[in-house]
């Protein structure tokens, strides 16, 4: 999975299909990245996401709570128009920003 | 009455893998009916979340039992598609597709499965009978790209 560590963000570029079954990947190789203390703050580059159902939501939520606790913020960027959908419905927006 | 113009129906092993199988099954079946790439979309998206429903749920994620999905086209565009698990059902279907239920928030599964199904598709209806299985039934209309 392609990422850019700046400073205390680390921005990842997903890519291809998110759903179930591939997020269990995602979510681990997420989970790695944000492992380092030093991380405060993840992006989630949407743009290369081909496809992505409700799993998403919990991928990128999972991620806000871990990364909630110790003051970090999580953000997506560039969500193609039904992923913003499916994260607009579940109320997402409130805590995670969208970037453009 | 529509004429029924075309239809099918795979069975497929409740592996997660299958999920995106089921996506791209649907897809091609649809694809003479020259969707517009959004309606495609919406269809693969209410496809995705029910079936990992009938594997997740239905099948408690064992990878054991099959799915059934089919599909039927109708003449001006209408669509009909039944996803069927022979799992251990839904006690309360009313409550499980509230938004934001779910009864595995330990999978960071977010509850959100029916509500994105109901969005995207023009009807959805389900029937549940603990221990013997769900059918999801949706329809929606392609208007197409054309």
């Amino acid at each position: 999975m392609k990422h850019t560590l700046r400073g205390d963000t680390v921005t990842v570029f997903l890519t291809g299909e998110l759903d179930h079954h591939s997020a269990k990947d995602i979510r681990a190789e997420l989970e790695a990245l944000i492992a380092n203390p030093r991380v405060k703050h993840l992006v989630l580059d949407l743009k290369g996401l081909t496809f992505m159902d409700s799993s998403g939501i919990g991928v990128v939520l999972g991620r806000y709570k871990t990364l909630s606790q110790r003051g970090g913020t999580v953000a997506v960027r560039e969500p193609g128009p039904h992923v913003n959908q499916i994260f607009r419905l579940s109320g997402l927006y409130q805590i995670v920003e969208k970037l453009c | 009455m529509e004429k029924k113009i075309n239809e099918m129906r795979i069975d497929f092993l409740a592996v997660e893998e299958n999920t995106a199988f089921a996506r791209a099954a649907v897809s091609a079946f649809l694809l003479p009916l020259n969707p517009s790439l959004e309606e495609l979309e919406d269809v693969r998206t209410a496809v995705s979340e029910a079936v990992t429903n009938a594997m997740l749920h239905g099948y408690e994620g064992k990878g054991r039992g099959m799915v059934r999905l089919s599909a039927a086209l109708y003449e001006g565009g209408r669509v009909e598609m039944e996803i069927v698990d022979c799992g251990v059902g839904i006690e309360d279907v009313e409550k499980a597709r509230e938004p934001l239920y779910t009864s595995r928030p330990d999978m960071e599964r977010s509850g959100m499965g029916f509500t994105v199904m109901e969005t995207f598709m023009d009807a959805l209806s389900v029937r549940s009978r603990p221990g013997f299985g769900t059918t999801v039934h949706m329809e929606k209309r392609l208007t197409g790209a054309s």
